[in-house]
């Protein structure tokens, strides 16, 4: 099954598509909150399926194991998590105050409002 | 002792002040610290300069004492040491002219919170700067954007908010781009170092995920450079974050995207395979050139002066990428001149829009009428950088145009210097509209108006004065943006 | 404020054991899994059970706002202050090794004192986070 062989990127791919579609399609300023980190999310198990090393173990010093994962996408992501949080924390902030001035969070609706 | 560290304390500096202003709570107090720690930056910015030409060689710093491809290196050539220098200037001229401006568009209770962004942001992009790894690159990136958004969403307008979420929807976008892109690199090479990187590329170019990451990167970046089609979030973006933000972003956030811009198609996969293999160079040039056309004529339709400026920010962001584009010599030092250049003249043209609204409260042109004979000295300030955007001679946009032309010249590409020749006659048609505006028109309101105070008058006339300065002393610049330009192709193709 | 026994007395059970955990993660990172980042989240999911629970009051006087902006920026000059200690020690930002004359125990100071900063910023954040959420009339 070559085509299924590397299924984490497929999984990629679909997260990815999904989460980029709900940002641009959705009109609702906290479903595109929502598909940003669906989006993220898709980047973020890139870079961990990437360490995986088949046969390897946790990275651990431990007696008995030779093959360990590699640590550092993992580290990497951790940071890049780290990220995602803040800026959904800081984008749902900003989705509050919006909500406190206009009385909506509609993006046609704020426009309107605006013009 | 203290000069071979001084690669980190470019970025600690601000990274410390940023903590120290909110546990001072208090308004002025909060703005002392981070006064001095921007001018702190900017000193050290230009002991790096003289130290890195001197030297004649990069200045290499490694974090933690962990040696170059496994740890996080510092790198600081010719190229970057500007793009510092760059950043440091804007941001130590603009913190006096934030104490006024400041008091008068931001609740006192956030004023701590305000700075303390401010700082996060300079450490953020000189950060992006400094640094020899892509994914701290990110990093920064990220903590540049995210106190960026912070600090735009806190405009006096309530507009300020939704631009503020357009910026964070994009540029969270451009930045997992770019995440995409840095994390494919990693699984062709295993290595996070430029240097590394650049040597390894060669020997797994014929390769898709190279070309993927090579996309993901590119679009990543214009986003945050808001090249031609990316450009959606800047004009609002910069049009109602308060007067410092905006000048603060305009002179330096897109100038570091452009730089990362450069690093990465130039530094990372080498001019050869970037424009020769890719068609990189004919997608770049068309998009630059619509760019200047479209941001000059958008420009021209705008009736708030803000607004305005932001369009012609990303006109201007053509000409830069047109430089990458054309990758010589003389188009990348043209390019690396228009960095510098713009964003002199960017910053002084917002603040002196910032000191329109302190005193009038509106940023909408037919508001102005007449205020030449109030406000005589922001006014001439205007005029003298819009004068200098356009490109007259003796002022430094003529100097960066007049390279761009050299430029398109050599390559005998006619079809380019008529549209750098007619984006800048665009220029000049909205810049003589506000300046009609505000020196011929009748004075409307019997204004009791005055200049501001010193403190925000001074920044203006420095950034406007030197403006001047480096448009008639060039050697400075041309010679450093030579330097650079050199650094980056060292043949021509 | 919910008054039910069962959440009451099940959230008085839960939290120390939340909490030590995050002690746990926060000083077990150099040798396991773990680490401020992780510590930080879990310490702050503790104290964010218990203001649901007990109501928001009590979680002000235990933490006030104020408390809340020191310890934010207490850690993050905890970690550059650890930094700017190794350059003072003779090594480059962040070289651990110099710390201490044996730079094993070197090392071990610094990864401690770097991961107690970012254990404390981390969870005065979330909790900052909350408080935010918290206070907003939506």
């Amino acid at each position: 099954m070559e085509l299924l062989g590397h299924y984490n990127y497929w999984i990629t791919i679909v997260l990815a598509m999904v989460g980029f579609y709900i940002v641009i399609s959705s009109h609702n300023l906290v479903k595109k909150i929502i598909g940003l980190n669906i989006f993220q999310a898709s980047v973020f198990l890139l870079y961990i399926s990437m360490g995986k090393i088949i046969g390897g173990s946790a990275p651990i010093i431990s007696e008995g194991t030779q093959v360990y994962s590699n640590p550092l996408p993992h580290v990497l992501i951790l940071t890049a998590i780290v990220v995602g949080v803040s800026t959904t924390a800081f984008g749902l902030a900003l989705i509050l105050k919006i909500r406190n001035v206009y009385g909506t969070i509609e993006e046609d609706e704020l426009q309107e409002l605006d013009r | 002792m203290i000069v071979p560290h001084l690669p980190i304390i470019q970025v600690v500096i601000p990274l410390l002040a940023a903590p120290i202003c909110i546990v001072m709570h208090r308004p002025l107090a909060a703005w002392i610290t981070a006064l001095i720690a921007s001018w702190l930056t900017f000193a050290v910015a230009v002991w790096l300069l003289i130290n890195v030409l001197n030297a004649d060689a990069p200045i290499l710093y490694s974090l933690g004492g962990w040696a170059a491809p496994w740890g996080i290196e510092y790198r600081v050539d010719t190229i970057n040491a500007l793009i510092l220098l760059i950043v440091s200037g804007v941001s130590a001229t603009v913190l006096p002219y934030s104490l006024a401006s400041v008091r008068h568009e931001i609740p006192l209770r956030q004023h701590h919170l305000f700075y303390a962004a401010l700082m996060l942001c300079l450490c953020g992009l000189l950060g992006i700067a400094i640094t020899g790894d892509i994914f701290n690159a990110f990093v920064f990136l990220e903590i540049s954007s995210l106190s960026s958004y912070a600090l735009i969403s806190m405009g006096a307008s309530r507009r300020a908010l939704t631009s503020a979420f357009r910026y964070l929807i994009l540029g969270t976008i451009g930045a997992t781009f770019i995440l995409l892109g840095i994390g494919l690199l990693y699984m062709v090479t295993g290595t996070l170092n430029m240097e590394d990187l650049a040597n390894r590329l060669p020997e797994a170019v014929p390769s898709r995920t190279v070309f993927v990451a090579i996309a993901f990167l590119t679009v990543g970046i214009s986003l945050k450079l808001a090249l031609f089609p990316f450009h959606v979030w800047l004009a609002n973006a910069y049009a109602y974050a308060p007067s410092v933000v905006s000048a603060f972003l305009s002179g330096t956030a897109t100038k570091v995207a452009a730089y990362l811009f450069l690093r990465f198609t130039f530094g990372l996969f080498g001019q050869v395979f970037s424009l020769s293999e890719l068609p990189l160079e004919s997608i770049l040039t068309p998009l630059a050139l619509i760019a200047m056309l479209l941001g000059a004529i958008a420009a021209i339709l705008q009736t708030n002066i803000k607004r305005m400026l932001a369009y012609s920010s990303i006109s201007q962001i053509g000409y830069i990428v047109l430089g990458f584009g054309m990758a010589s010599q003389t188009g990348i030092t043209a390019s690396m001149l228009h960095l510098f250049n713009h964003a002199l003249m960017k910053s002084a043209l917002f603040l002196a829009a910032g000191n329109i609204i302190f005193k009038t409260g509106t940023a909408n042109l037919d508001a102005l009428s007449g205020i030449g004979k109030r406000m005589p000295i922001t006014m001439s300030a205007f005029l003298l950088s819009g004068l200098s955007l356009v490109g007259i001679p003796g002022t430094v946009g003529f100097i960066s145009k007049w390279y761009f032309l050299l430029a398109a010249i050599e390559q005998a590409r006619w079809l380019m210097v008529s549209v750098i020749i007619f984006s800048s006659l665009l220029g000049a048609i909205y810049i003589w509209r506000v300046a009609e505006i505000a020196f011929l028109r009748p004075a409307i309101e019997p204004y009791s108006m005055k200049e501001p105070t010193s403190s925000m008058l001074i920044p203006t006339c420095v950034l406007a004065g030197s403006c001047v300065y480096f448009g008639l002393e060039t050697s400075l610049t041309v010679s450093l943006a030579r330097l650079a330009a050199t650094n980056v192709i060292s043949v021509e193709p | 404020m919910p008054s039910d026994v069962v959440i009451r007395t099940l959230a008085k059970l839960l939290i120390p054991f939340v909490m030590l955990f995050a002690l746990y993660v926060q000083f077990h990172g150099d040798f396991g899994p773990g680490g401020g980042f992780q510590a930080g989240v879990i310490f702050a999911a503790g104290f964010i059970i218990y203001s649901l629970v007990f109501g928001f009051k009590n979680a002000k006087r235990l933490l006030s706002s104020a408390l809340l902006r020191w310890l934010l920026s207490g850690g993050l000059l905890l970690y550059s202050g650890v930094g700017i200690a190794c350059l003072f020690a003779g090594g480059n930002y962040l070289d651990y090794s110099t710390l201490a004359s044996d730079p094993v125990v070197g090392q071990h100071i610094g990864i401690m004192l770097v991961e107690l900063g970012v254990g404390i910023t981390v969870f005065a954040a979330m909790a900052a986070i909350f408080y935010a959420f918290e206070s907003s009339d939506p």
